[in-house]
């Protein structure tokens, strides 16, 4: 069976759930190969959850370049797998990072990318969804070797039993790739919620929250929530950039996508709108949201939202 | 200093976007320069204000609508543009599109003299691929430093953060250099009406593929590495069951929520 390899997307070895999402449609494709990079003892403890959902191999590649540089070492060492190997396919994460590894990648091999797929078939037929969402596509790679870039949150993880087996990858970097240095990391606090492209829900304040999150917060809580914020919420620094969602912060898909006091800009919506249900609670019964919510509460959020959290509450 | 940014021309947002029957973009609707590009130009036109002698030029690949994206960029200040325009560029790919804004740069570099720096935009409001500007930094051999939320250029080098989900990047790279920008780094100036008058005056030179020595065969159709095997228009969402709260809106949009399974 032909080999499909799945570049890891992990945060200091903890291995995300979009990996195992990637490993299980490699497994539907082929057979499964986790491409690790990062430190090694990291990569070795990674290798059991990694086989767990299918990989039968688990390559640790651990060159200090990975980390030391923006993505270009990574890419060379992806597109030396890709000439080495001849897999079938690549998936990738479809994060800033991942995209650009294969872009880059893409250019070494003459092949053709496909970023931000939802599903992947037989043939890594890749759908995607295009046009703020009015538009869903299937496409093919017809070059090279199809590489394709795996939406976050497409489908559930399937546990498949696979070997697992580490293999350290042998490979250096060329100092051409080695050109646009990090010089120094600040890690941002963390919130404890769930990540917003993971969640199965997020509950999203915009504008209408003037400032006060607190009621966004605590439904999202109460829920188990990610939340997200519009970019005018974002711009007014009410909120951090990372949980901006739409065309230029987070597309997401989650089960369940709250917005309260967001109007529905097309830019907005173009990071939300393939939500699988949208429940709008926004003072004005002529805003653009209302068009798309399943379920909509014409009224002010900051009495909304807490009767909301309280109901939610009460049925624990 | 020389600085390069790309200008991509897009179908507005604001408007109804399709496909025609080939599949491809349709761009017979009404366009502009692409939102996030604007921000490419605006971060050139504030290095460039800090340096003397500086030029910026910017450079689109696309049909003849596609000069718009230039024009708007001359409006805000750039001192020049180049409009790739050859019917051999229909249903470009990234890749081949990439191949072409690579080829401008080198020509650029041939007219004018060395380029510094390429500005790009993060994505294109279309495509939204973000794939474009390193694929172009790997064929030129150039540094690239994406995604910058801050940009600094100084002594020969750029230095930018890149934000991410769980810490911030500080990256250096050497000049000359690809940077891409994020709309978190400005906010684009509007064009004045004496940059709309003086616009019309600015050189604006076209360049076929052959002049840029880039292959017909290496893009649009013939080069593509993709390839649509099916569109469908998705059914416009339809709106739902919409309440107006009269004291229990709260409680009914939970009673809601339990009744799909979703508390
Ligand atoms: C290049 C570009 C990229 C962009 N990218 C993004 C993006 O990624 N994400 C994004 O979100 N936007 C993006 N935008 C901005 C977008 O166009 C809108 O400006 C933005 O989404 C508006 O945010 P909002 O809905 O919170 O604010 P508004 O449009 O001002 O809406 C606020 C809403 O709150 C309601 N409201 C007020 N008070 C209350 C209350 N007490 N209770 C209930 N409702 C209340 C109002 O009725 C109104 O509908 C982008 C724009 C551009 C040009
Ligand atoms: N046809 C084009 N003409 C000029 N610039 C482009 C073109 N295509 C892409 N770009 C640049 O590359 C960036 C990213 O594009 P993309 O990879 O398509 O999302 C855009 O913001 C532009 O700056």
């Amino acid at each position: 069976m032909s080999e499909v390899l799945v570049l890891v997307d992990h945060v200091d070895g903890d291995v995300r759930k979009s990996t195992l999402e990637m490993l299980t449609f490699a497994k539907r494709l082929g057979e499964p190969t986790a491409v690790f990079v990062g430190d090694a003892a990291q990569g070795e403890a990674a290798a059991s959850t990694l086989g767990e959902y299918g990989a039968e191999k688990v390559l640790v590649a651990s060159d200090p370049a990975y980390s030391e540089f923006l993505v270009a070492p990574q890419a060379e060492l992806l597109a030396n797998l890709i000439e080495t190997r001849q897999p079938a396919g690549v998936l990738v994460p479809a994060t800033a990072d991942g995209r650009e590894i294969a872009a880059r990648a893409a250019v070494r091999t003459g092949s053709g990318i496909i970023t931000d797929a939802s599903d992947i078939a037989e043939g890594f037929v890749a759908t995607q969804s295009v046009f703020a969402g009015s538009y869903t596509v299937s496409g093919r790679v017809t070059k090279g070797t199809p590489i394709v870039a795996v939406k976050p949150n497409s489908v559930s993880p399937e546990a498949a039993a696979g070997a697992g087996a580490v293999e350290t990858v042998d490979f250096a970097p060329s100092d051409a790739a080695k050109t646009a240095r990090v010089v120094s990391v600040e890690e941002k606090p963390q919130s404890g919620r769930p990540q917003l492209n993971e969640a199965a829900i997020v509950v999203s304040g915009g504008r209408g929250t003037a400032g006060d999150f607190a009621p966004v917060e605590a439904l999202a809580d109460a829920l188990g929530a990610a939340v997200g914020a519009s970019r005018a919420a974002v711009d007014a620094g009410w909120y951090p950039h990372a949980n901006q969602v739409g065309q230029t912060g987070k597309t997401v898909s989650p089960q369940l996508y709250v917005a309260a006091g967001i109007s529905g800009a097309i830019q907005h919506r173009a990071g939300m709108q393939t939500s699988k249900n949208i429940v709008a609670i926004n003072k004005d019964d002529e805003a653009p949201i209302f068009e798309l919510a399943d379920y909509g509460v014409v009224g002010d959020l900051f009495q909304v939202l807490p009767q909301a959290t309280e109901a939610v509450n009460a049925r624990k | 200093m020389r600085i390069v940014t790309f200008v991509k021309y897009v179908p507005d947002a604001a408007g109804d976007r399709s496909f025609e029957s080939d599949n491809t973009v349709d761009r017979s609707v009404d366009g502009l320069l692409s939102e996030l590009d604007e921000y490419a130009v605006e971060a050139a036109l504030k290095i460039a204000e800090d340096e003397d002698d500086a030029e910026v030029i910017a450079v689109t690949v696309g049909p003849d609508d596609a000069v718009d994206a230039v024009r708007k960029a001359l409006q805000m200040g750039a001192d020049s543009g180049v409009h790739v325009l050859d019917d051999a560029l229909e249903a470009s790919c990234a890749l081949g599109t990439a191949k072409v804004l690579a080829a401008a740069v080198k020509k650029v570099e041939e007219e004018e003299g060395p380029v510094d720096l390429v500005i790009t935009g993060l994505a294109s409001t279309d495509g939204q691929m973000s794939v474009v500007p390193v694929q172009v930094a790997e064929l030129l051999g150039r540094p690239a430093a994406t995604q910058a939320s801050a940009l600094e250029v100084s002594g020969g080098t750029a230095k930018i953060r890149r934000d991410g989900d769980t810490a911030s990047q500080h990256i250096e790279v050497t000049l000359p250099a690809l940077v891409s920008v994020t709309d978190q780094i400005n906010e684009p100036r509007y064009p004045s009406f004496k940059g709309i008058m003086a616009a019309k005056k600015k050189p604006l030179e076209e360049y076929e593929l052959s002049e840029l020595g880039v292959d017909a065969g290496e893009v649009g159709a013939a080069g593509a590495t993709t390839e649509v095997v099916e569109l469908t228009e998705r059914p416009p969402r339809t709106a739902g069951e919409i309440v107006t709260d009269e004291g229990e809106g709260g409680n009914q949009l939970i009673e809601w929520l339990a009744s799909k399974k979703l508390v």
